[in-house]
Protein backbone atom coordinates (compact mmCIF):
# COMPACT_ATOMS: atom_id res chain seq x y z
CA UNK A 1 0.00 0.00 0.00
CA UNK A 2 2.85 2.24 0.96
CA UNK A 3 4.55 2.28 -2.55
CA UNK A 4 1.47 2.63 -4.40
CA UNK A 5 0.38 5.84 -2.59
CA UNK A 6 4.03 7.31 -3.21
CA UNK A 7 3.80 6.29 -6.90
CA UNK A 8 0.25 8.60 -6.38
CA UNK A 9 1.93 11.40 -4.48
CA UNK A 10 4.97 12.03 -7.41
CA UNK A 11 1.92 11.52 -9.94
CA UNK A 12 -0.31 14.18 -8.78
CA UNK A 13 3.05 16.14 -8.14
CA UNK A 14 3.89 15.93 -11.53
CA UNK A 15 0.52 16.42 -13.02
CA UNK A 16 -0.54 19.46 -10.88
CA UNK A 17 2.66 21.19 -11.84
CA UNK A 18 1.62 20.39 -15.53
CA UNK A 19 -1.60 22.22 -14.58
CA UNK A 20 -0.37 25.03 -12.75
CA UNK A 21 2.88 25.58 -15.33
CA UNK A 22 1.19 28.17 -17.96
CA UNK A 23 -0.68 29.78 -14.83
CA UNK A 24 2.57 30.19 -12.69
CA UNK A 25 4.60 31.78 -15.45
CA UNK A 26 2.24 34.13 -16.44
CA UNK A 27 3.32 36.23 -14.05
CA UNK A 28 6.57 35.44 -13.29
CA UNK A 29 6.63 36.97 -17.22
CA UNK A 30 4.54 39.80 -16.28
CA UNK A 31 7.02 41.44 -13.85
CA UNK A 32 10.57 40.37 -15.89
CA UNK A 33 12.59 43.38 -16.70
CA UNK A 34 13.18 41.67 -19.79
CA UNK A 35 11.54 42.57 -22.83
CA UNK A 36 11.50 39.15 -24.43
CA UNK A 37 9.34 36.61 -23.17
CA UNK A 38 12.09 33.86 -21.91
CA UNK A 39 14.27 32.53 -19.41
CA UNK A 40 16.76 33.81 -17.68
CA UNK A 41 14.73 36.29 -15.78
CA UNK A 42 17.10 39.75 -16.10
CA UNK A 43 14.66 41.66 -12.71
CA UNK A 44 11.79 43.04 -11.20
CA UNK A 45 9.68 45.94 -13.04
CA UNK A 46 5.96 46.44 -13.10
CA UNK A 47 6.48 48.70 -15.78
CA UNK A 48 4.35 46.48 -18.26
CA UNK A 49 1.52 47.23 -15.95
CA UNK A 50 1.86 50.87 -16.22
CA UNK A 51 1.95 50.27 -19.71
CA UNK A 52 -1.51 48.88 -19.49
CA UNK A 53 -2.91 52.20 -17.98
CA UNK A 54 -2.74 54.61 -20.98
CA UNK A 55 -3.33 52.10 -23.89
CA UNK A 56 -6.85 53.60 -25.52
CA UNK A 57 -7.44 50.34 -27.67
CA UNK A 58 -6.96 47.98 -24.89
CA UNK A 59 -9.34 49.85 -23.16
CA UNK A 60 -11.82 49.96 -25.59
CA UNK A 61 -11.50 46.27 -25.88
CA UNK A 62 -11.76 45.81 -22.29
CA UNK A 63 -14.63 48.16 -22.34
CA UNK A 64 -16.63 45.84 -25.23
CA UNK A 65 -16.00 42.52 -23.14
CA UNK A 66 -17.46 43.91 -20.16
CA UNK A 67 -20.77 44.85 -21.79
CA UNK A 68 -20.73 41.86 -23.33
CA UNK A 69 -19.86 39.84 -20.23
CA UNK A 70 -22.52 41.82 -18.22
CA UNK A 71 -24.80 41.49 -20.86
CA UNK A 72 -24.68 37.72 -21.80
CA UNK A 73 -24.21 36.76 -17.40
CA UNK A 74 -27.70 38.17 -17.17
CA UNK A 75 -29.87 36.58 -20.21
CA UNK A 76 -28.30 33.20 -19.80
CA UNK A 77 -28.96 33.19 -15.79
CA UNK A 78 -32.58 34.16 -16.57
CA UNK A 79 -32.63 31.50 -19.55
CA UNK A 80 -31.12 29.08 -17.32
CA UNK A 81 -33.49 29.37 -14.42
CA UNK A 82 -36.51 28.86 -16.35
CA UNK A 83 -34.98 25.88 -17.94
CA UNK A 84 -33.91 24.68 -14.61
CA UNK A 85 -36.75 25.23 -13.03
CA UNK A 86 -39.21 23.29 -15.53
CA UNK A 87 -37.23 20.25 -15.70
CA UNK A 88 -36.17 20.05 -11.93
CA UNK A 89 -40.42 20.44 -11.09
CA UNK A 90 -42.23 19.60 -13.83
CA UNK A 91 -41.86 16.92 -16.09
CA UNK A 92 -43.00 17.45 -19.17
CA UNK A 93 -43.91 16.25 -23.16
CA UNK A 94 -40.01 14.95 -24.72
CA UNK A 95 -38.52 16.87 -20.81
CA UNK A 96 -35.10 14.98 -21.73
CA UNK A 97 -34.72 15.83 -25.53
CA UNK A 98 -35.92 19.15 -24.82
CA UNK A 99 -32.81 19.60 -22.20
CA UNK A 100 -30.45 17.75 -24.45
CA UNK A 101 -30.84 20.25 -27.21
CA UNK A 102 -30.64 23.02 -24.67
CA UNK A 103 -27.52 21.45 -23.17
CA UNK A 104 -25.93 20.77 -26.73
CA UNK A 105 -23.44 23.40 -27.46
CA UNK A 106 -21.79 22.35 -24.15
CA UNK A 107 -19.96 19.45 -26.36
CA UNK A 108 -20.50 21.04 -29.85
CA UNK A 109 -17.14 22.35 -31.34
CA UNK A 110 -17.18 26.13 -30.66
CA UNK A 111 -16.39 26.80 -34.44
CA UNK A 112 -19.17 25.30 -35.78
CA UNK A 113 -21.65 27.95 -33.67
CA UNK A 114 -19.55 30.53 -34.66
CA UNK A 115 -19.54 29.81 -38.02
CA UNK A 116 -23.38 28.81 -38.33
CA UNK A 117 -23.93 32.48 -36.75
CA UNK A 118 -22.28 33.76 -39.11
CA UNK A 119 -23.47 32.18 -41.54
CA UNK A 120 -27.17 33.20 -39.98
CA UNK A 121 -25.86 37.02 -39.65
CA UNK A 122 -24.63 38.03 -42.82
CA UNK A 123 -27.46 36.07 -44.66
CA UNK A 124 -30.12 37.80 -42.96
CA UNK A 125 -28.26 41.04 -43.82
CA UNK A 126 -27.14 41.95 -40.09
CA UNK A 127 -24.26 43.81 -39.34
CA UNK A 128 -21.30 42.20 -37.50
CA UNK A 129 -21.55 43.87 -34.16
CA UNK A 130 -21.12 43.58 -30.22
CA UNK A 131 -24.87 42.01 -30.49
CA UNK A 132 -24.04 39.67 -32.17
CA UNK A 133 -20.91 38.15 -30.38
CA UNK A 134 -23.37 38.67 -26.95
CA UNK A 135 -26.13 36.00 -28.79
CA UNK A 136 -23.30 33.34 -28.85
CA UNK A 137 -22.15 33.80 -25.86
CA UNK A 138 -25.37 34.00 -24.04
CA UNK A 139 -25.87 30.28 -26.49
CA UNK A 140 -22.64 28.65 -24.99
CA UNK A 141 -22.86 30.19 -21.09
CA UNK A 142 -26.91 29.23 -20.76
CA UNK A 143 -25.55 25.03 -20.68
CA UNK A 144 -22.92 26.20 -18.15
CA UNK A 145 -25.72 28.44 -16.13
CA UNK A 146 -28.20 25.64 -16.00
CA UNK A 147 -25.83 23.27 -15.14
CA UNK A 148 -24.86 25.46 -11.78
CA UNK A 149 -28.96 26.32 -11.36
CA UNK A 150 -30.39 22.60 -11.71
CA UNK A 151 -28.09 21.33 -8.62
CA UNK A 152 -29.73 24.70 -7.15
CA UNK A 153 -33.25 24.11 -7.95
CA UNK A 154 -32.82 19.91 -7.75
CA UNK A 155 -31.93 20.58 -3.44
CA UNK A 156 -34.94 22.34 -2.83
CA UNK A 157 -37.55 20.68 -0.84
CA UNK A 158 -40.82 20.27 -2.63
CA UNK A 159 -42.96 20.70 0.73
CA UNK A 160 -41.70 24.24 1.56
CA UNK A 161 -43.67 25.60 -1.67
CA UNK A 162 -46.49 23.01 -0.68
CA UNK A 163 -46.63 24.85 2.83
CA UNK A 164 -46.73 27.96 0.93
CA UNK A 165 -49.36 27.39 -1.10
CA UNK A 166 -51.23 25.82 2.09
CA UNK A 167 -50.91 29.32 3.77
CA UNK A 168 -52.42 30.75 0.87
CA UNK A 169 -50.10 32.40 -1.18
CA UNK A 170 -50.31 32.79 -4.71
CA UNK A 171 -47.45 31.17 -7.46
CA UNK A 172 -45.81 34.40 -7.62
CA UNK A 173 -45.23 35.12 -4.28
CA UNK A 174 -43.90 31.27 -3.15
CA UNK A 175 -41.69 32.01 -5.56
CA UNK A 176 -40.48 35.29 -4.75
CA UNK A 177 -40.65 34.30 -1.27
CA UNK A 178 -39.56 31.13 -0.88
CA UNK A 179 -37.87 29.78 -3.75
CA UNK A 180 -36.01 32.86 -5.11
CA UNK A 181 -34.05 33.06 -1.77
CA UNK A 182 -32.89 29.47 -1.59
CA UNK A 183 -32.04 29.45 -4.88
CA UNK A 184 -30.23 32.99 -4.78
CA UNK A 185 -26.53 31.69 -4.20
CA UNK A 186 -26.95 29.61 -7.44
CA UNK A 187 -28.30 32.53 -9.41
CA UNK A 188 -24.92 34.64 -8.06
CA UNK A 189 -22.93 31.33 -9.02
CA UNK A 190 -24.56 31.22 -12.39
CA UNK A 191 -23.93 34.89 -12.91
CA UNK A 192 -20.36 34.57 -12.36
CA UNK A 193 -19.43 31.84 -14.35
CA UNK A 194 -21.51 33.41 -17.14
CA UNK A 195 -19.17 36.62 -17.21
CA UNK A 196 -16.33 34.81 -16.38
CA UNK A 197 -16.60 32.73 -19.67
CA UNK A 198 -17.72 35.21 -21.97
CA UNK A 199 -14.51 37.43 -20.75
CA UNK A 200 -12.15 34.91 -21.90
CA UNK A 201 -13.91 33.64 -24.72
CA UNK A 202 -12.03 34.23 -28.10
CA UNK A 203 -13.49 31.58 -30.94
CA UNK A 204 -16.56 32.62 -31.69
CA UNK A 205 -15.74 36.66 -30.74
CA UNK A 206 -13.40 36.18 -33.64
CA UNK A 207 -15.59 35.10 -36.06
CA UNK A 208 -18.45 37.18 -35.07
CA UNK A 209 -16.33 40.35 -34.60
CA UNK A 210 -17.21 43.21 -36.48
CA UNK A 211 -14.58 46.90 -36.45
CA UNK A 212 -15.57 46.35 -32.37
CA UNK A 213 -12.84 43.97 -30.86
CA UNK A 214 -13.58 42.37 -27.46
CA UNK A 215 -10.33 41.83 -25.03
CA UNK A 216 -9.49 38.38 -26.66
CA UNK A 217 -9.95 39.42 -29.69
CA UNK A 218 -7.45 42.53 -28.72
CA UNK A 219 -4.92 40.09 -27.53
CA UNK A 220 -4.51 37.55 -30.99
CA UNK A 221 -3.94 40.40 -32.82
CA UNK A 222 -1.43 41.81 -30.42
CA UNK A 223 0.22 38.26 -29.90
CA UNK A 224 2.03 38.73 -33.26
CA UNK A 225 4.32 41.56 -31.98
CA UNK A 226 7.21 40.57 -30.02
CA UNK A 227 7.28 44.30 -28.03
CA UNK A 228 3.79 43.62 -26.76
CA UNK A 229 4.44 40.29 -25.68
CA UNK A 230 5.09 41.78 -22.32
CA UNK A 231 2.06 43.99 -21.48
CA UNK A 232 0.21 41.26 -22.89
CA UNK A 233 1.59 38.69 -19.46
CA UNK A 234 0.82 41.97 -17.51
CA UNK A 235 -2.71 41.89 -19.07
CA UNK A 236 -3.07 38.63 -18.86
CA UNK A 237 -1.81 38.62 -14.87
CA UNK A 238 -4.82 40.83 -14.27
CA UNK A 239 -7.28 38.68 -15.86
CA UNK A 240 -6.15 36.06 -14.06
CA UNK A 241 -6.33 37.41 -10.54
CA UNK A 242 -9.83 38.75 -11.67
CA UNK A 243 -11.06 35.22 -13.06
CA UNK A 244 -9.57 33.30 -9.70
CA UNK A 245 -11.42 36.44 -7.65
CA UNK A 246 -14.72 35.72 -9.23
CA UNK A 247 -14.51 31.91 -9.17
CA UNK A 248 -13.73 32.25 -5.05
CA UNK A 249 -16.79 34.33 -5.07
CA UNK A 250 -18.93 32.18 -7.07
CA UNK A 251 -17.82 29.34 -5.17
CA UNK A 252 -18.85 30.60 -1.35
CA UNK A 253 -21.97 31.30 -3.12
CA UNK A 254 -22.45 28.14 -4.49
CA UNK A 255 -21.35 26.76 -0.69
CA UNK A 256 -23.67 28.73 1.17
CA UNK A 257 -26.66 27.37 -1.18
CA UNK A 258 -26.09 24.32 -0.20
CA UNK A 259 -25.67 24.55 3.34
CA UNK A 260 -28.95 26.23 3.09
CA UNK A 261 -30.65 23.69 1.49
CA UNK A 262 -28.90 20.94 4.54
CA UNK A 263 -26.78 19.09 1.73
CA UNK A 264 -23.43 18.09 2.04
CA UNK A 265 -21.45 20.11 -0.04
CA UNK A 266 -19.19 17.54 -2.55
CA UNK A 267 -18.09 19.26 -5.26
CA UNK A 268 -16.97 21.83 -7.45
CA UNK A 269 -18.75 23.71 -10.65
CA UNK A 270 -19.62 22.26 -13.85
CA UNK B 1 -62.14 23.60 -25.33
CA UNK B 2 -62.30 22.44 -21.56
CA UNK B 3 -59.73 19.74 -22.21
CA UNK B 4 -57.48 22.42 -23.32
CA UNK B 5 -58.46 24.45 -20.37
CA UNK B 6 -57.34 21.31 -18.33
CA UNK B 7 -54.30 20.60 -20.19
CA UNK B 8 -53.08 24.48 -19.43
CA UNK B 9 -53.00 23.71 -15.75
CA UNK B 10 -51.55 20.58 -16.17
CA UNK B 11 -48.28 19.47 -14.97
CA UNK B 12 -46.77 18.80 -18.93
CA UNK B 13 -47.78 22.94 -19.79
CA UNK B 14 -46.22 23.95 -17.39
CA UNK B 15 -43.04 22.88 -17.66
CA UNK B 16 -43.74 23.33 -21.07
CA UNK B 17 -44.70 27.05 -20.66
CA UNK B 18 -41.38 27.61 -18.40
CA UNK B 19 -38.98 26.19 -20.67
CA UNK B 20 -39.96 28.12 -24.02
CA UNK B 21 -38.15 31.12 -23.80
CA UNK B 22 -34.82 28.90 -23.46
CA UNK B 23 -35.95 26.45 -26.02
CA UNK B 24 -37.15 28.83 -28.34
CA UNK B 25 -33.70 31.05 -27.96
CA UNK B 26 -31.75 27.75 -28.87
CA UNK B 27 -33.72 26.73 -31.83
CA UNK B 28 -33.44 30.12 -33.14
CA UNK B 29 -29.86 30.37 -32.32
CA UNK B 30 -28.80 27.04 -32.93
CA UNK B 31 -31.16 24.69 -34.80
CA UNK B 32 -31.59 27.65 -37.56
CA UNK B 33 -28.03 28.35 -37.84
CA UNK B 34 -27.57 25.11 -38.11
CA UNK B 35 -29.73 24.10 -41.01
CA UNK B 36 -29.11 27.01 -42.67
CA UNK B 37 -25.19 26.23 -42.80
CA UNK B 38 -26.52 22.57 -44.01
CA UNK B 39 -28.26 24.36 -46.66
CA UNK B 40 -25.56 26.85 -47.73
CA UNK B 41 -23.30 23.84 -47.82
CA UNK B 42 -25.05 22.99 -51.40
CA UNK B 43 -24.71 26.30 -52.66
CA UNK B 44 -21.85 27.76 -54.52
CA UNK B 45 -20.50 31.13 -54.28
CA UNK B 46 -18.47 32.93 -56.49
CA UNK B 47 -16.51 35.85 -54.95
CA UNK B 48 -19.49 37.72 -53.40
CA UNK B 49 -22.79 36.14 -55.25
CA UNK B 50 -23.92 33.63 -53.83
CA UNK B 51 -25.75 30.72 -56.41
CA UNK B 52 -28.60 28.94 -54.95
CA UNK B 53 -28.86 25.91 -57.25
CA UNK B 54 -28.53 22.62 -55.60
CA UNK B 55 -25.03 20.95 -55.89
CA UNK B 56 -22.99 18.71 -54.24
CA UNK B 57 -19.77 19.98 -55.72
CA UNK B 58 -18.60 21.30 -52.19
CA UNK B 59 -19.03 17.90 -50.36
CA UNK B 60 -17.09 16.33 -53.68
CA UNK B 61 -14.17 18.47 -53.11
CA UNK B 62 -14.36 17.98 -49.45
CA UNK B 63 -13.86 14.15 -49.87
CA UNK B 64 -11.95 13.54 -52.92
CA UNK B 65 -9.29 16.36 -53.06
CA UNK B 66 -5.92 15.02 -51.09
CA UNK B 67 -5.57 18.87 -48.94
CA UNK B 68 -9.02 18.05 -47.55
CA UNK B 69 -8.59 14.33 -46.59
CA UNK B 70 -4.85 14.90 -45.47
CA UNK B 71 -6.17 17.58 -42.98
CA UNK B 72 -9.12 15.68 -41.90
CA UNK B 73 -7.36 12.38 -41.03
CA UNK B 74 -4.66 14.26 -39.34
CA UNK B 75 -7.54 16.42 -37.36
CA UNK B 76 -8.80 13.05 -36.57
CA UNK B 77 -6.24 11.42 -35.76
CA UNK B 78 -5.09 14.11 -33.17
CA UNK B 79 -8.27 14.51 -31.83
CA UNK B 80 -8.03 10.46 -31.12
CA UNK B 81 -4.47 10.76 -29.79
CA UNK B 82 -5.60 14.35 -27.15
CA UNK B 83 -8.53 11.90 -25.83
CA UNK B 84 -6.63 9.25 -25.13
CA UNK B 85 -3.89 11.39 -23.50
CA UNK B 86 -6.13 13.32 -21.34
CA UNK B 87 -8.83 9.88 -20.06
CA UNK B 88 -5.29 8.53 -19.16
CA UNK B 89 -3.76 11.51 -17.42
CA UNK B 90 -7.44 12.32 -15.92
CA UNK B 91 -8.35 8.41 -14.34
CA UNK B 92 -5.34 8.39 -11.97
CA UNK B 93 -5.78 12.08 -10.92
CA UNK B 94 -9.49 11.38 -10.67
CA UNK B 95 -9.26 8.10 -8.65
CA UNK B 96 -6.84 10.20 -6.30
CA UNK B 97 -9.10 12.29 -5.12
CA UNK B 98 -11.95 10.11 -4.92
CA UNK B 99 -10.19 7.43 -3.00
CA UNK B 100 -7.18 9.06 -1.05
CA UNK B 101 -8.18 12.39 -0.13
CA UNK B 102 -10.52 13.21 3.17
CA UNK B 103 -13.88 13.60 1.84
CA UNK B 104 -13.65 17.26 3.10
CA UNK B 105 -10.95 18.27 1.26
CA UNK B 106 -12.37 16.62 -1.70
CA UNK B 107 -14.55 19.97 -2.86
CA UNK B 108 -11.18 21.80 -2.35
CA UNK B 109 -9.03 19.88 -4.94
CA UNK B 110 -11.79 19.90 -7.39
CA UNK B 111 -12.15 23.78 -7.00
CA UNK B 112 -8.00 23.28 -7.63
CA UNK B 113 -8.11 21.42 -10.56
CA UNK B 114 -10.50 23.88 -12.53
CA UNK B 115 -8.74 26.62 -11.41
CA UNK B 116 -6.10 26.80 -14.38
CA UNK B 117 -9.25 26.26 -16.55
CA UNK B 118 -10.30 29.83 -16.27
CA UNK B 119 -7.43 31.44 -16.47
CA UNK B 120 -6.95 33.32 -20.69
CA UNK B 121 -7.29 30.33 -23.14
CA UNK B 122 -5.02 32.90 -25.37
CA UNK B 123 -2.64 33.44 -22.64
CA UNK B 124 -2.22 29.58 -21.62
CA UNK B 125 -1.58 28.50 -25.08
CA UNK B 126 0.61 31.07 -25.98
CA UNK B 127 2.50 30.13 -22.52
CA UNK B 128 3.15 26.47 -23.75
CA UNK B 129 5.03 28.35 -26.73
CA UNK B 130 7.13 30.08 -24.19
CA UNK B 131 7.56 26.64 -22.21
CA UNK B 132 7.90 24.14 -25.17
CA UNK B 133 10.11 27.07 -27.46
CA UNK B 134 13.59 26.45 -28.99
CA UNK B 135 14.82 28.85 -26.18
CA UNK B 136 11.71 27.81 -23.78
CA UNK B 137 11.66 27.00 -20.22
CA UNK B 138 12.32 23.42 -20.76
CA UNK B 139 15.11 23.36 -23.05
CA UNK B 140 16.16 26.38 -21.21
CA UNK B 141 16.63 24.68 -18.15
CA UNK B 142 17.70 21.14 -19.83
CA UNK B 143 20.84 22.84 -21.29
CA UNK B 144 21.15 25.06 -18.41
CA UNK B 145 21.65 21.40 -16.26
CA UNK B 146 24.11 19.91 -18.94
CA UNK B 147 21.75 17.34 -19.62
CA UNK B 148 21.21 17.94 -23.30
CA UNK B 149 23.80 19.80 -25.61
CA UNK B 150 21.14 21.04 -28.73
CA UNK B 151 17.83 22.14 -27.20
CA UNK B 152 15.22 20.08 -28.58
CA UNK B 153 13.14 20.59 -31.93
CA UNK B 154 10.72 18.11 -31.05
CA UNK B 155 8.61 19.42 -28.93
CA UNK B 156 6.92 22.61 -30.45
CA UNK B 157 5.71 23.13 -34.11
CA UNK B 158 4.12 19.84 -34.18
CA UNK B 159 1.47 17.71 -33.80
CA UNK B 160 3.41 16.44 -30.35
CA UNK B 161 2.64 19.97 -28.96
CA UNK B 162 -0.54 20.21 -30.36
CA UNK B 163 -1.85 17.45 -28.48
CA UNK B 164 0.19 18.72 -25.26
CA UNK B 165 -1.38 21.92 -25.41
CA UNK B 166 -4.93 20.50 -25.93
CA UNK B 167 -4.62 18.05 -22.99
CA UNK B 168 -4.13 20.23 -20.82
CA UNK B 169 -6.71 22.45 -21.95
CA UNK B 170 -9.04 19.44 -21.71
CA UNK B 171 -7.82 17.74 -18.84
CA UNK B 172 -10.25 19.08 -16.11
CA UNK B 173 -13.25 18.20 -18.03
CA UNK B 174 -12.28 14.85 -17.83
CA UNK B 175 -11.41 14.71 -14.53
CA UNK B 176 -14.77 15.96 -13.10
CA UNK B 177 -17.02 12.89 -15.12
CA UNK B 178 -14.54 10.10 -13.88
CA UNK B 179 -14.72 11.62 -10.40
CA UNK B 180 -18.78 11.88 -10.13
CA UNK B 181 -18.75 8.23 -11.62
CA UNK B 182 -16.01 6.92 -8.82
CA UNK B 183 -17.57 8.72 -6.00
CA UNK B 184 -20.95 6.37 -7.05
CA UNK B 185 -19.31 3.55 -6.91
CA UNK B 186 -20.65 1.78 -4.03
CA UNK B 187 -17.35 1.15 -1.77
CA UNK B 188 -19.33 -2.00 0.01
CA UNK B 189 -18.64 -3.83 -3.53
CA UNK B 190 -14.85 -3.41 -3.27
CA UNK B 191 -14.77 -5.14 0.29
CA UNK B 192 -16.85 -7.72 -1.27
CA UNK B 193 -14.31 -8.50 -3.24
CA UNK B 194 -11.89 -7.80 -0.88
CA UNK B 195 -13.22 -10.64 1.44
CA UNK B 196 -13.24 -12.93 -1.54
CA UNK B 197 -10.22 -12.70 -1.93
CA UNK B 198 -9.49 -10.68 -5.03
CA UNK B 199 -6.29 -8.68 -5.12
CA UNK B 200 -6.06 -4.76 -5.59
CA UNK B 201 -5.30 -5.16 -9.29
CA UNK B 202 -7.78 -7.44 -9.65
CA UNK B 203 -10.56 -5.68 -7.42
CA UNK B 204 -9.61 -2.53 -9.43
CA UNK B 205 -9.84 -4.02 -12.89
CA UNK B 206 -13.34 -6.09 -11.63
CA UNK B 207 -15.56 -3.70 -9.95
CA UNK B 208 -14.00 0.14 -9.83
CA UNK B 209 -13.04 0.34 -13.63
CA UNK B 210 -16.33 -1.25 -14.70
CA UNK B 211 -18.49 0.61 -12.51
CA UNK B 212 -16.67 3.91 -13.68
CA UNK B 213 -16.79 3.41 -17.07
CA UNK B 214 -20.03 5.09 -17.60
CA UNK B 215 -17.30 8.46 -16.40
CA UNK B 216 -14.97 7.72 -18.65
CA UNK B 217 -17.19 7.17 -21.21
CA UNK B 218 -18.72 10.62 -20.74
CA UNK B 219 -15.22 12.19 -20.19
CA UNK B 220 -13.97 10.74 -23.95
CA UNK B 221 -17.22 12.53 -25.37
CA UNK B 222 -16.70 15.75 -23.80
CA UNK B 223 -13.38 16.02 -24.98
CA UNK B 224 -13.18 14.06 -28.46
CA UNK B 225 -16.19 16.22 -30.10
CA UNK B 226 -14.98 19.84 -29.02
CA UNK B 227 -11.31 19.08 -30.04
CA UNK B 228 -11.71 19.14 -33.64
CA UNK B 229 -12.86 22.53 -33.59
CA UNK B 230 -9.93 24.17 -32.11
CA UNK B 231 -8.31 26.47 -34.59
CA UNK B 232 -6.25 28.53 -32.13
CA UNK B 233 -3.94 25.70 -30.65
CA UNK B 234 -2.62 24.15 -34.06
CA UNK B 235 -2.19 28.01 -35.13
CA UNK B 236 -0.43 29.23 -32.43
CA UNK B 237 1.81 25.56 -31.60
CA UNK B 238 1.07 23.26 -34.26
CA UNK B 239 3.64 24.60 -36.91
CA UNK B 240 2.67 23.86 -40.90
CA UNK B 241 2.59 20.30 -40.23
CA UNK B 242 0.52 20.66 -37.13
CA UNK B 243 -2.61 22.49 -38.57
CA UNK B 244 -5.97 20.82 -38.28
CA UNK B 245 -9.52 21.10 -39.96
CA UNK B 246 -10.56 23.85 -38.24
CA UNK B 247 -8.04 25.78 -39.40
CA UNK B 248 -9.22 25.07 -43.04
CA UNK B 249 -12.64 26.21 -42.20
CA UNK B 250 -11.91 29.50 -40.51
CA UNK B 251 -9.69 30.26 -44.22
CA UNK B 252 -12.40 29.65 -46.09
CA UNK B 253 -15.01 31.69 -44.12
CA UNK B 254 -12.77 34.21 -44.01
CA UNK B 255 -10.11 35.24 -46.19
CA UNK B 256 -10.55 32.45 -49.17
CA UNK B 257 -13.72 33.39 -48.87
CA UNK B 258 -15.41 30.55 -50.29
CA UNK B 259 -18.25 29.90 -47.16
CA UNK B 260 -19.98 26.85 -48.87
CA UNK B 261 -16.95 24.96 -49.34
CA UNK B 262 -16.18 25.74 -45.62
CA UNK B 263 -19.86 24.88 -44.47
CA UNK B 264 -19.40 21.67 -46.28
CA UNK B 265 -15.92 20.79 -44.55
CA UNK B 266 -17.76 21.52 -41.16
CA UNK B 267 -20.04 19.67 -41.74
CA UNK B 268 -18.49 16.57 -42.76
CA UNK B 269 -16.03 17.41 -40.05
CA UNK B 270 -18.79 17.16 -37.12
CA UNK B 271 -19.96 14.01 -39.26
CA UNK B 272 -17.19 12.19 -38.95
CA UNK B 273 -16.43 12.89 -35.08
CA UNK B 274 -20.24 12.43 -34.71
CA UNK B 275 -19.48 8.74 -36.54
CA UNK B 276 -16.67 7.98 -34.18
CA UNK B 277 -18.38 8.85 -31.16
CA UNK B 278 -21.36 6.63 -32.10
CA UNK B 279 -19.02 4.11 -32.52
CA UNK B 280 -17.01 4.26 -29.80
CA UNK B 281 -20.60 4.35 -27.51
CA UNK B 282 -21.64 1.10 -29.73
CA UNK B 283 -18.60 -0.49 -29.26
CA UNK B 284 -18.61 0.06 -25.40
CA UNK B 285 -22.01 -0.98 -25.31
CA UNK B 286 -21.57 -4.16 -26.82
CA UNK B 287 -17.44 -5.07 -25.13
CA UNK B 288 -17.66 -3.26 -22.19
CA UNK B 289 -20.14 -4.35 -19.46
CA UNK B 290 -20.94 -1.81 -17.17
CA UNK B 291 -23.64 -1.72 -14.57
CA UNK B 292 -27.01 -2.61 -15.66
Amino acid sequence: MRGKSRFFNWFIGFFLLFLYAPAILLPVFAFNASSIVSFPLTGFTTEWFSVLLTNGTLHVAARNSLLIAITTAIFSTLLAVLAARASTRFSFFGRRSIMGFVMLPMVLPEIIIGVSLLVVIIQMGFELSLWSITMGHILICTPFCIAILSSAFMNLDKSLEEASFDLGQTRWNTFWLVIFPLVMPGIVASLLIAFTISLDEFIIAFFLAGTEPTLPVYIWGQLRFPAKLPSLMALGTVLLFVSIGLLLIADYFRRRGIRKTGIENTGGFL
Amino acid sequence: MLSFQKWRRSESAQGLFLISPTLGFALLLLAVPLIMVAALSFWTQDYLTLDRTFTTANYVTAWTEPMYQYLMARSLKISIFVTAATVFLAYPVAYFISFHVAPKRKAMWIFLITIPFWTSYLMRIFLWKVILGYNGVINGSLTGLGIIDEPLSFILYNQNAVVLTLAHAWVPFAILPIFVALERVDRSLIEAAEDLGDSGLRRFLRVTLPLSMPGVIAATIIVFIPTIGDYVTPRLVGGPNGLMISNMIELQFKKANNAPLGAALAISAMGIVTFFALAFLWLNRRYVRGPS
